[in-house]
């Protein structure tokens, strides 16, 4: 008789699903996976090295690009970390702002993942649904720091300025004729909190649509539940966070149970999975977007009456106004100092974390009293998912990598860093 | 928790401190680390079931310091049922940067001391594949070491007479645009270290 042997497979670094420069090594044994084991680190730039050799502020555009997919959270997990250390109060307004940003965010990421997902199980539809959805997001991103993605706005001791007046108008051109325009126009009249009120508004009606896609489809049940289920216990072992944790049932949310920012005073949900399956990963995320969205319209509702500063006026750590120093010589001073020095943290150390769309993304900084961190260390939610990988698709086929793949949302940027 | 921490662990710790922004840190010696980390997670009145993370931190050129090499791995770990965190920190031995693995307490250990083995080159004892992970296959060194340069010691380019991508000897020069600087600061030295 013919020996039967498992045979090696290689999937990516280059392939649609492996969401970016996934290699994976695959044991198989005909269509059933023994053994996975993913090369990471394509991606790798070194990003906590490069930290090490510029002043703080300078590593905050590095941050947008560890996660691509939810740049402010990213920067809100560094900038968090910094103002530990300093000991800077955030004006209450920054604090909304970044709230709020931060809900944007996670529906950003929330969509991309959805869309990504769903397009890998063989769904082609909802993806396209989604990214409609971002790309309103993404002016948001726009009309605030003047970058779709990489947006480098949240500053250590607030936010780099305040909310635009007016929002950005499309113009007629040899595309669009003049009635489009005014339709595509319809929600910019006002401001940038009203362009956010009008898409929270309808933006659960959305949701409801990629539901109806999914929530109840055979085929995208067929290929979600009962894959990739993970126990709570091994969920706690494995080092899962957000999302992945709380698919498996364990009620674990840092907004919650440690919050930061004003996230004591908002009123929000905290979805939970029963089976810890992809379905029910799937379920939470969905969820998660719904009490974003409100999230958001509490923000809104704040910020519309409450005006104010939105980033610390101690000028060793943020810069004066560009009138104060034209005029006034400290201002100058603090000017000249912060833009070709920096500011020095005072030594010691401080980890921060943040609820991260994917999890608990941490900074650990390390000061010596200079004006660079010693060191920083990410501590990258994907990392410790996609660590997991090998234990959550042995004994699945090769069709359910896929799925596990999409489930856990991981993206490169912050995995390699 | 500090008080519980010590007395739990009592002849066990090297240091204990809450430091300035009130996170608990415990120094530990390399040959305690296992038993430590196994009485925490399963002691009840602690249980740190969760690792969240491992960072290498090279401590060479520390403040004013200069030493060829002094590597410390740090370790935090979170509480979910007590809702509270800890750092473990401990300095690797010299000439030889061995410290037991932690991978039979928390399974989530595994690429995390992979990473510090990669960046830092901390050999972590009983893990069991402990590969590079994050570095190219190949790659020569630890790059998060503060004596390796920032921009490495290779660059690749492709070479049109062999067809191929090769490696040689990286031809940038390491410019520092911003020196880096300690400054004393008054209003932190009432809570200074």
């Amino acid at each position: 008789m013919a020996e039967i042997r498992n045979y090696t497979m290689n999937f990516g670094p280059q392939h649609p699903a492996a969401h970016g420069v996934l290699r994976l090594v695959l044991e198989m044994d005909g269509e059933v996976v023994q053994k996975a084991d993913p090369h990471i680190g394509l991606l790798h730039r070194g990003t906590e090295k490069l930290a090490e050799s510029k002043p703080y502020n300078q590593s905050i555009p590095y941050m947008d690009r560890l996660d691509y997919v939810s740049m402010m959270c990213n920067e809100h997990g560094y900038v968090l970390a910094i103002e530990k250390l300093l000991g800077v109060d955030v004006p209450l307004r920054a604090q909304y702002i970044r709230v709020m940003f931060d809900e944007i965010t996670r529906l950003l990421n929330h969509l991309m993942w959805l869309g990504t997902h769903a397009l890998d199980v063989g769904a082609m539809t909802v993806f396209l649904y989604c990214f409609r959805e971002r790309e309103d997001l993404m002016d948001v991103y726009e009309a605030v720091s003047g970058a779709r993605m990489h947006a480098a706005y949240y500053r250590p001791g607030g936010v780099y300025r305040d909310l635009p007046d007016q929002m950005s108008q499309y113009k007629t051109s040899k595309w669009h004729n003049d009635k489009q325009v005014r339709t595509m126009n319809q929600a910019r009249g006002g401001s940038l909190l009203d362009f956010i009120e009008d898409f929270a508004q309808r933006f659960p009606a959305c949701i409801d649509d990629y539901e109806t896609l999914l929530t109840d489809n055979r085929i995208w049940k067929q290929r979600t539940v009962g894959i990739g289920v993970v126990s709570p216990e091994r969920a706690k072992a494995l080092g899962f966070t957000g999302p992945m944790l709380r698919g498996s049932g364990i009620e674990w949310d840092l907004r919650r149970k440690q919050p930061y920012e004003v996230y004591d005073q908002l009123d929000f949900d905290i979805p939970l999975g029963v089976n810890g399956d992809c379905y029910d990963r799937y379920l939470v995320r969905v969820e998660e977007m719904r009490q974003s969205t409100g999230i958001i319209r509490q923000c809104i509702d704040w910020l519309r009456v409450n005006p104010g500063p939105v980033i610390s006026n101690d000028h060793k750590v943020t810069p004066p106004s560009r009138g104060e120093m034209k005029e006034d010589m400290e201002s100058l001073i603090h000017h000249f100092k912060l833009f070709t020095e920096g500011y020095s943290v005072p030594a010691g150390e401080a980890y921060a974390a943040i609820e991260h769309p994917k999890g608990e993304f941490g900074v650990y900084l390390v000061s010596d009293g200079s004006n660079k961190p010693y060191r920083m260390k990410i501590r990258a939610p994907g990392f410790a998912h996609l660590a997991a990988m090998d234990e959550m698709v042995k004994g699945h086929m090769l069709s359910d990598v896929v799925a596990v793949i999409g489930t856990m949302d991981v993206v490169f940027g912050e995995i390699d860093r | 928790m500090l008080e519980l921490v010590t007395a739990r662990l009592q002849g066990k710790l090297i240091d204990a401190e809450v430091n300035r922004v009130g996170e608990v840190t415990v120094e530990l010696s390399p040959e305690q680390l296992i038993e430590v980390a196994t009485l925490l997670r399963d002691d009840a009145a602690l249980a740190f079931d969760q690792l969240i993370d491992i960072a290498g931190v090279d401590y060479a050129e520390y403040g004013s310091e200069q030493l060829p090499l002094k590597l410390a791995a740090v370790y935090h770990l979170l509480s979910l049922q007590h809702n509270w965190r800890i750092r473990l920190r401990v300095f690797a031995p010299e000439p030889l940067p061995l410290i037991e693995s932690v991978c039979d307490v928390w399974p989530a250990a595994s690429w995390f001391e992979r990473e510090a083995f990669d960046l830092f080159g901390i050999i972590f004892n009983g893990h069991p594949d402990l590969r590079r992970i994050l570095t190219d296959y190949g790659f020569i060194g630890h790059p998060f070491r503060k004596d390796f340069p920032l921009v490495g010691h290779v660059e690749m380019f492709y070479d049109v007479d062999l067809g191929r991508v090769v490696y040689r000897p990286v031809d940038l020069e390491n410019r520092v645009t911003v020196p880096r600087v300690i400054r004393q600061d008054n209003r932190y030295e009432s809570a200074g270290e």
